[in-house]
C-alpha cells in the first residue's frame, strides 16, 4: 500500500480526464506551473496558444462546434485577466467553458503578491459560477460541479481559481460522481398546462411565426422546429445564433430576423399575430424598439432559463424547459393552421425584397461570401468575427445543420472568429472549417496563426479586407454626416505576407473573376491552415438595416438618399 | 412632543410601511462570494438595498440573507428569478404580500441632559425601548419591533440629539408551516 498521494494538480488532471477532456487550451506561467507539470504525463493534449484571449475563444469554438465543454488553463494575474473577454463572450452566448486559473499561494491572497489578481472578484459578472479552491481536498468535488454546472441547463462558463499551494500540496480526496447543489435545478419537460395553452394560441393564430434562438441549437431542437412549422404551416425565422438549428434552406424558413436580418423575415415578424420564441431572449438587436415590437401579437416564450421571462418581454405563456422536449410535447397537440394566406404573403415579401448586391464596380464582400457558400456546398462549419462581414456572412451563408454556425452574438467580441475556428477544427477534424473575419478583428488575435500552423490544422480563414472598421464607418456615414472618426485602419499589414511569415499558406482575391478559383483552391488545401485575403471595396453598407432602437417598420432596405436621425437604441 | 399620531407600539407587524419596499428572504449556501453575487443582481439593475441581514440558517452549510429593496414590483419579480438562478441561492421569496412576522432592532444614542433626558425616557417608555447605557450626557436606547414603529420613535427625537443610530435591518419569517 505504498501508493504515492497525488498532488492537487495531478488530482485535477485526473478529474479532467474523467470528464472526457481531450484538449486544454492554455498558456503557462508561474502560478500554474504545478498544473502544467501534471499535464506533462496526461493524455490530454495541450494546445499552446499565443494569448489567453485566444485560448478562451478556442475553447468556446470547440464547445459550440461539439457541444462538449471547452477547457482553458492559464496562470494568475494578467494571464487570468486576459480571459475576461472570452468569459463574457461565452457567458452572453451560453457556452460551456471551464477556465482554470493559477493563483498565488493562499497565504498571499489579498496582499498584492506578484501576479496576484482577485480573479473570482473580477469575473463575478461574466461567469455562470466560479470557485476559489482553498483546500486541495475540494478539487474533485469542485471539478465535478464545475462541469455539471457549465454543461447543464442554460450552459455557461465556470471559472476555478487554484492557488499554487493547493495544486502543489497533496490531495487524497476520492473522485466525486454525484453533485449536491441544492440551489441548482434544471427544468427539462415544460409544464403540461402551459404547453396546452401555447398549443391553443398557436392553433388559433392566423399569422403565427416561430422565432428560433441559440437555445434550439443547444438542445438540438431543429428537427422539432421543422416538424412544428410543417404541421402548423407556420414560417420560421432565426436569430444570429439560432442559425443552423433549423435548416435555413427549408421553404418555410425566412432566414435571420433583426437589425440586419432579411427584409421578409422582419416584415413577417412585424405583421404576425403570434410569435413563439424557442430558446431566444428577445435581444435588442431582434426587437428594435421594444414598445412597438409585435404589439398585437400573442407571445409564447420557451426558455430553459426562467430569469428570461419578463426581462425584455412579458409573454402570454412562458414555458420553462428544454426547447426540444417542450416542442416534442407540443407537436402532437397541433394540427394544420389556417395560414395559407399568411404563407402566401410571406412568399410575396420574399420575392419582392430579396437580399441583393452589385457584382460590378469592384470586389464586394457579399459576392465573396455568396460564392464561399457555393464552394463549400453549405456544409462547412463557419465561424465569424464581428462587424459587417459577420452580418453579410449571416445573410449569405445559409446554415443547414446544427452547430455549423459559430459567431459572437451577445458580446460582439472582435477577435473571436479566428481562434474559434481553430477550436472548432480541433473538435471536428472531419469537417471543413472556415473563419470569416474582418481586417480589424483578425488583427486582435492574429498571433493564433502560429497555433494553427504548429498543429497543421486544415482550418481556413477568409479575411474580408476593406481597411476600415466597416460597421462603425457605415454608422458614421448614415448617422454622423460621414465624419469618419477612428475607423480608418491605415497601417494594416499585407495579410498575405503576414500569414507567410508564420509559414501559413496564403491567397489573395482582387477581382470578382478570381473568387471561385481561389476559394476552391483554398477549400481543398488541407496540408495546414490557409488564409484568403479578399481585398474588397472600401465603402459598402449592410442592408437591410433597422437602426438601433427603431421599430421593425422603420427598416431601411436600400441606402437612403437623405440624412437619418441618430439612432436612440443601445450601440 | 408626544402626539396622538403615534402608532400604538407593537412588537411585530405584518404590514410593510412603505408601499414600494419589498422584503426578500433568501436561503443560500454558505459559500464564499455568495453575498457579492446577490448584491450584484441588485446593483446591475440599479436597485438600492435599503437593508441587508446575513446570518446562519438552521441547517449547517446554509445561510440566510434578508434584503429590503424598493422598486417596481414587476422588475423586482424578474430580479428575484435572477437571484434564484444563482447557483448558491437555494430559494428567494418576496415576503411583501405573504403572511409573515417581521421585526427589527435599533440602537439609538441620544445626547441628553437635564429636562431633555426626561422627555427621552418618556418616549422610550411609550415604545418599550430599554435604556442599555446611561451616561452623564447621553443614553443609548434599544428598541425592537416593526420597522415603521422604529421609524416613528426615531422621528420623535430632535435630529441634533440623535448622536448615532444603528439598525439591524429587517428580518422576516413566514407564519405557520410556510417557507421563509
Amino acid at each position: 500500500m505504498d501508493q504515492k498521494i497525488p498532488t492537487g494538480a495531478e488530482k485535477l488532471i485526473q478529474c479532467l480526464e474523467r470528464e472526457g477532456v481531450e484538449y486544454i487550451f492554455g498558456y503557462s506561467g508561474g502560478a500554474a506551473m504545478p498544473i502544467f507539470d501534471a499535464l506533462f504525463d496526461s493524455n490530454i493534449e495541450l494546445i499552446l496558444v499565443r494569448h489567453e484571449q485566444g485560448a478562451t475563444h478556442m475553447a468556446d469554438g470547440y464547445a459550440r462546434a461539439t457541444g462538449k465543454p471547452g477547457v482553458v488553463l492559464v496562470t494568475s494575474g494578467p494571464g487570468a485577466t486576459n480571459t475576461v473577454t472570452g468569459l463574457l463572450t461565452s457567458n452572453m452566448d451560453s457556452v460551456p467553458v471551464i477556465v482554470l486559473t493559477g493563483q498565488t499561494i493562499s497565504s498571499m491572497l489579498g496582499k498584492d503578491g506578484f501576479q496576484e489578481a482577485d480573479v473570482t472578484g473580477i469575473t463575478y459578472p461574466v461567469v455562470k459560477h466560479s470557485y476559489l479552491v482553498k483546500d486541495a481536498a475540494d478539487i474533485p468535488r469542485v471539478t465535478r460541479e464545475a462541469f455539471y454546472i457549465a454543461t447543464t441547463g442554460r450552459p455557461g462558463p465556470v471559472l476555478i481559481d487554484l492557488p499554487k499551494d493547493v495544486t502543489q500540496g497533496p490531495c487524497d480526496a476520492p473522485f466525486v460522481d454525484e453533485v449536491n447543489l441544492p440551489g441548482y435545478s434544471v427544468p427539462t419537460h415544460g409544464d403540461p398546462e402551459a404547453i396546452r395553452q401555447a398549443a391553443k394560441i398557436l392553433q388559433a393564430a392566423k399569422r403565427p411565426i416561430l422565432y428560433v434562438g441559440h437555445g434550439a441549437v443547444i438542445s438540438n431542437a431543429g428537427k422539432a422546429v421543422i416538424r412544428l412549422a410543417e404541421k402548423l404551416r407556420a414560417p420560421i425565422v432565426n436569430t444570429l445564433l439560432g442559425k443552423g438549428a433549423a435548416d435555413e434552406n427549408h421553404p418555410l424558413h425566412l432566414g435571420m430576423l433583426g437589425m440586419h436580418g432579411t427584409a421578409y423575415a422582419n416584415k413577417a415578424v412585424d405583421a404576425c399575430d403570434c410569435i413563439m420564441a424557442i430558446g431566444a431572449r428577445w435581444d435588442d438587436r431582434v426587437t428594435g424598439k421594444l414598445d412597438e415590437f409585435c404589439l398585437n401579437a400573442a407571445k409564447i416564450h420557451i426558455d430553459i432559463d426562467p430569469a428570461e421571462f419578463g426581462k425584455m418581454v412579458t409573454p402570454d405563456v412562458a414555458i420553462a424547459g428544454d426547447a426540444r422536449l417542450v416542442l416534442e410535447e407540443l407537436i402532437p397537440q397541433i394540427s394544420a393552421g389556417d395560414t395559407e394566406e399568411w404563407l402566401t404573403q410571406c412568399e410575396t415579401w420574399r420575392k419582392k425584397f430579396p437580399l441583393k448586391y452589385a457584382k460590378q464596380g469592384g470586389l464586394r464582400a457579399q459576392h465573396v461570401l455568396d460564392r464561399l457558400h457555393h464552394v463549400t456546398g453549405g456544409t462547412a462549419v463557419i465561424t465569424t468575427d464581428v462587424g459587417q462581414h459577420q452580418m453579410w456572412a449571416a445573410q449569405f451563408l445559409l446554415s443547414e445543420s446544427n452547430r455549423s454556425w459559430i459567431s459572437s452574438g451577445g458580446a460582439g467580441t472582435m477577435g473571436f472568429g479566428w481562434p474559434a475556428a481553430i477550436g472548432a477544427q480541433l473538435g471536428c477534424p472531419e469537417k471543413t472549417v472556415w473563419a470569416v473575419c474582418g481586417d480589424g478583428g483578425f488583427q486582435m488575435t492574429q498571433s493564433e496563426l502560429a497555433t494553427a500552423q504548429i498543429h497543421s490544422l486544415p482550418v481556413k480563414c477568409l479575411i474580408i479586407n476593406n481597411n476600415f472598421l466597416g460597421m462603425v464607418r457605415q454608422w458614421q456615414e448614415l448617422f454622423f454626416d460621414n465624419r469618419l472618426s477612428g475607423v480608418d485602419l491605415v497601417g494594416n499589414p499585407d495579410f498575405v505576407k503576414l500569414a507567410q511569415a508564420y509559414g501559413v499558406k496564403a491567397f489573395r482575391i482582387r477581382r470578382p473573376a478570381d473568387i471561385d478559383r481561389i476559394l476552391t483552391e483554398a477549400n481543398e488545401y488541407n496540408e495546414g491552415p490557409c488564409v484568403v485575403v479578399a481585398e474588397v471595396v472600401q465603402e459598402d453598407n449592410v442592408f437591410p438595416m433597422i437602426p438601433s432602437g427603431a421599430p421593425l417598420s422603420e427598416m431601411i432596405i436600400e441606402k437612403p438618399k437623405g440624412k437619418l436621425a441618430k439612432p436612440v437604441g443601445s450601440t | 412632543m408626544m402626539s396622538q399620531a403615534i402608532p400604538t407600539p407593537t412588537d411585530s407587524t405584518s404590514s410593510t410601511a412603505r408601499r414600494d419596499l419589498h422584503t426578500i428572504a433568501l436561503l443560500v449556501r454558505d459559500a464564499p462570494g455568495v453575498l457579492v453575487r446577490v448584491a450584484m443582481v441588485f446593483s446591475r439593475r440599479g436597485y438600492n438595498i435599503e437593508s441587508l441581514v446575513v446570518s446562519s440558517a438552521a441547517k449547517s452549510g446554509l445561510s440566510r440573507i434578508t434584503v429590503t429593496s424598493s422598486g417596481d414590483p414587476s422588475i423586482l419579480e424578474q430580479m428575484i428569478r435572477q437571484l434564484a438562478k444563482l447557483i448558491d441561492v437555494v430559494h428567494a421569496i418576496d415576503h411583501t404580500s405573504t403572511d409573515h412576522f417581521e421585526t427589527e432592532i435599533a440602537l439609538v444614542k441620544l445626547a441628553c441632559r437635564g429636562d431633555s433626558r426626561r422627555q427621552v425616557l418618556e418616549i422610550a417608555e411609550h415604545f418599550n425601548a430599554k435604556v442599555v447605557d446611561y451616561a452623564a450626557e447621553s443614553v443609548i436606547l434599544r428598541v425592537y419591533g416593526g420597522s415603521d414603529k422604529l421609524d416613528a420613535m426615531i422621528e420623535l427625537f430632535d435630529e441634533d440629539s440623535v448622536l448615532e443610530l444603528v439598525r439591524s435591518g429587517k428580518i422576516v419569517m413566514a407564519r405557520a408551516l410556510e417557507l421563509t
